[in-house]
């Protein structure tokens, strides 16, 4: 394949969820595609994620693509490979302060057209026993949903291959150049490239700040009927959105395997992807302070992943600053399952010169130029 | 080496000399140790904690290895369904 | 709550045991553990019903000194210390010298109807028999491959079973290669012809397999393949094993380097017994397949090492590398026949945790794709059985493993020294 040289509509850089969704995108207008994913698609952020399609009301802009993008998760409610479970977010409230700010937030879900519940705390026991006791109440989002991202990735690229995607599986782009991209066996693509590599960003495009932000998981055993919903403290958005160099959230998930998965730990300065016990014990220890039964599961797996994250925590999406065909997607920290098919129709309609569905304007990379 | 040890397996007494694994109280029983995620009967395999074929609930906790668990008196063991 | 130990020996068959004796004799703090709870390991597994042998009664009799750990499971490895996990709780248990003699596994190959109670491994139906399985008056087919058939019959058959026939996949050829060979080991002539006594009257059959394994819900035909064509048996139990793999998750953990001369991975050793990491050495099996003599030999090499008597380790390596010969003859003659690796079926479950079946998975290359498309791998034994599998049916190598070692409460990874016990517990599913 050396020196030679193929051309597409659109080169999609990375298949993760974000760029499956893209090539997708693309591949249903028409374009003609090509994707380059050096690992398994779905390998990175993806497989680490715990697959949470959320939506989070701190940032109106961040609110608007996760409405938009939970939409069209719809889609897919019913496809085998996504293992959607329609099992609703349950927010646990710990003090007054905490329900009360979560009816502030009922409010302002509502008002962006997600339906959510505030709960007293005896709704909340008959919904979750197994929550330990002096909890003040919840607000539930009950049409939320956990699907398993990895399958959604493969089945991204697989129906995009289905429409004349070209997947250049096992190699990597070595260098983005005028009019196209150059792979590390010497073939040149030609044509318009979007790079959707996540925490690999800065590869590729230096100029676009990109952090890794370190996160543990834990998965254990089957116990069903253990969980019935999501659960993440309402404290959740300090520790997400709280600029603290370690922070850890109460965030489990019943798989619909009948096993737990158990989150978060947030760490900006840790770079080795492996294990940390001392992190594993503090978010361990918040899980188990709201689900005491936790502890004598059996855990089958810890692993850890990296989210790609933007200085204001906004993902990029839209041209690369100074240029008319290189286009990105990506940093979407935490939020990357939940807002990907939404990112990759307002990308398309840029890249298409449609008027989006949602104001592009808060995403635009040019927001970081200097 | 004649001493033994009374346990229930699926509701039923069991006697094994002491020293015996759960896995070997069970199979007097019943070969259906545990139901598999596509639902068929699964009974040890490796023997040595390495298949986790041989998973049991015991005295109500469940994913408990047979085969690296020495019986106790009254246990209460029971396939995992 | 820390415990430190001088030496900390991880495994107590016959290379732990040594390890351990030979480092208690320098007067070290010797910590011993093992996930079983009697020590002996799976060659000299504690019998519930019969005496062990001399040898091993003498190996565990001689630990003076040597603090026993039963039921301590290995979850992780952490700076210079080991988080252990106890049917009570949990412990970090932290050494200057650390020796992995963790032994070997068996290698279980999938055919169709492996999955059928009653089929089990080799080496695994003599571990449970040793453990009270009732074998008595059983109609046990043995077959697989390698010395530790003879070794599985002879107590299967002390406990009282019918065995039907011992079925070899080498040749009559190669196994007849392999007996003239013995003349030169006469230690293990001796050995050989005193398990072929106890086996007076069974039948052993050499070029032959099993290819299928029937029943409804548990095992009652086995097909075998023979030079002279198919032949069924009626039986109640298979065990089947075509030799030992070692287990290296520990030391890969620890980041000792693993060498692959066949399919499988074993722990690098110098001839010192000393991995790449500080302060670590790896004894026995883990370090590639050499049988009893060479786990002693090397237990007792590891154990001097760990406690700076290099000389004494010196004098004993011109018997340990003539003993690793003997394992170098085993693998030669006891190789197998290749199609055994193509008995699974598309329907044949690989991962038998997951249910996942080796068509769903012929898509894939590697052992991380598969996994998380199909879920392969993904299950309770974390790869040790498909992944081995799958590694020795040439498909792709086992994916790197992740913690913990083995699966372990999650109170063990948050480093609770103890389990709740109150009623606040869950005790899984409530149906």
């Amino acid at each position: 394949m050396s020196g030679a040289i193929a051309t597409y509509d659109l080169i999609v850089i990375g298949a993760g969820i974000v760029g499956a969704s893209c090539a997708d995108a693309a591949s249903a207008d028409g374009l003609r595609v090509a994707i380059v994913e050096p690992g398994p698609i779905g390998g990175g952020a993806t497989a680490a994620a715990m697959g949470h399609l959320v939506a989070m009301d701190d940032d109106p802009a961040e609110l608007a693509l996760a409405r938009y993008s939970l939409q069209q998760w719809e889609a897919f409610a019913e496809l085998k490979e996504a293992e959607f479970s329609r099992c609703g977010t349950l927010w646990v409230a710990r003090g007054e302060a905490e329900l009360d700010a979560a009816a502030l937030r009922v409010a302002r879900l509502g008002a962006a057209g997600v339906e959510a519940h505030l709960l007293d705390a005896k709704t909340l026991y008959e919904l979750e026993p197994a929550l330990a006791p002096n909890m003040s109440g919840g607000m539930l989002v009950p049409r939320e949903a956990v699907v398993y991202p990895p399958r959604v990735a493969r089945y991204l690229v697989q129906r995009a291959q289905s429409c004349g995607a070209h997947l250049y599986a096992g190699r990597s782009v070595q260098t983005l150049i005028r009019g196209g991209a150059q792979l590390d066996d010497g073939t040149t693509l030609s044509g318009p490239v979007l790079v959707a590599t996540g925490c690999a960003l800065p590869a590729l495009l230096p100029q676009l700040p990109m952090r890794a932000r370190k996160g543990h998981l834990v998965i254990t055993e089957r116990y069903p009927n253990l969980l019935r919903h999501q659960l993440l403290e309402l404290g959740y958005a300090d520790s997400a959105h709280g600029d603290a160099d370690s922070s850890v959230a109460f965030n489990v998930q019943p798989r619909p395997t009948g096993q737990i998965l158990i989150g978060s730990s947030r760490e900006f300065s840790a770079t080795d992807a492996a294990v940390s016990p001392a992190m594993l014990q503090r978010m361990l220890e918040r899980s188990f302070s709201f689900i005491p039964a936790l502890r004598g599961l059996q855990a089958l797996r810890a692993w850890t992943g990296f989210r790609p994250t933007t200085p204001d925590g906004r993902p990029y999406l839209g041209a690369v600053p100074g240029t008319t065909d290189q286009w990105v997607a990506a940093g979407h920290e935490g939020l990357g399952v939940t807002t990907a098919l939404g990112s990759a129709r307002l990308l398309l309609d840029l890249i298409q010169s449609r008027p989006p569905a949602i104001d592009p304007s808060p995403y635009a990379p040019s927001r970081m130029a200097a | 080496m004649s001493s033994t040890v009374r346990l229930s397996v699926n509701g039923q007494a069991v006697d094994v000399p002491v020293g015996a694994s759960v896995a070997a109280a069970m199979a007097q029983v019943s070969l259906h140790f545990r139901r598999s995620v596509g639902g068929t009967s699964r009974a040890p395999l490796c023997g040595m904690g390495v298949c986790f074929e041989c998973r049991v609930r015991i005295d109500g906790v469940a994913h408990v290895r047979a085969c690296m668990t020495p019986v106790r008196e009254g246990m209460q063991v029971q396939s995992h369904d | 709550m820390t415990e430190l130990y001088d030496v900390l020996v991880v495994g107590a068959g016959p290379a732990g045991l040594a390890a351990a004796q030979a480092a208690a004799g320098q007067g070290a703090r010797v910590g011993l553990i093992d996930a079983q709870a009697r020590p002996g390991g799976q060659v000299w597994r504690h019998d519930v019903r019969r005496a062990a042998p001399r040898a091993a009664r003498e190996a565990i009799a001689h630990l003076h000194g040597v603090e026993w750990l039963a039921q301590h499971s290995v979850i992780a490895a952490e700076a210079s210390a080991l988080r252990v996990e106890t049917p009570q709780g949990s412990n970090l248990l932290a050494y200057g010298s650390l020796i992995l003699a963790t032994g070997a596994r068996e290698l279980l190959l999938p055919f169709p109807g492996w999955t059928l109670p009653g089929v089990t491994g080799a080496g695994g139906l003599q571990a449970l028999t040793k453990q009270g399985w009732p074998v008595a008056g059983k109609r046990v087919v043995i077959a697989g491959s390698g010395p530790l058939l003879l070794a599985a019959a002879a107590t299967l058959r002390a406990h009282g079973a019918r065995l039907q026939g011992i079925y070899e996949q080498a040749s009559t050829a190669t196994v007849h290669a392999f007996a003239r060979q013995l003349l030169h080991w006469p230690a293990r002539a001796v050995q050989a012809l005193g398990l072929r006594a106890r086996l007076f009257g069974v039948p052993y059959h050499f070029g032959s397999f099993v290819r299928h394994a029937h029943g409804d819900t548990a095992l009652q035909v086995v097909e075998i393949e023979t030079p002279n064509g198919t032949q069924t048996i009626d039986c109640d139990l298979l065990a089947a094993g075509y030799g030992l793999v070692p287990n290296v998750e520990l030391a890969s953990a620890l980041g000792c380097s693993l060498t692959y001369p066949g399919a499988h991975p074993q722990v690098q050793v110098d001839a010192f017994l000393r991995t790449g990491v500080a302060n670590v050495y790896a004894a026995g099996e883990a370090c590639g397949i050499g049988g009893l003599a060479v786990a002693r030999l090397e237990g007792t090499i590891a154990g001097h090492m760990a406690t700076g008597n290099t000389e004494a380790a010196t004098a004993l390596l011109p018997q340990r590398n003539q003993a690793r010969r003997f394992g170098d003859l085993l693998t030669k003659h006891f190789a197998l026949d290749p199609r055994l690796r193509k008995l699974a079926d598309q329907q044949t479950l690989i991962c038998r945790c997951e249910d996942v079946t080796l068509g769903e998975l012929d898509a894939f290359s590697d052992a991380r794709a598969a996994k998380l498309a199909t879920r392969c791998g993904m299950g309770a034994c974390q790869g040790r059985i498909c992944g081995t599998a799958l590694a020795e049916l040439g498909r792709f190598p086992r994916s790197g493993s992740r913690p913990p070692l083995f699966p372990a409460r999650l109170a063990t990874l948050a480093g609770a020294a103890t389990f709740p016990s109150s009623d606040d517990e869950y005790r899984g599913s409530r149906s």
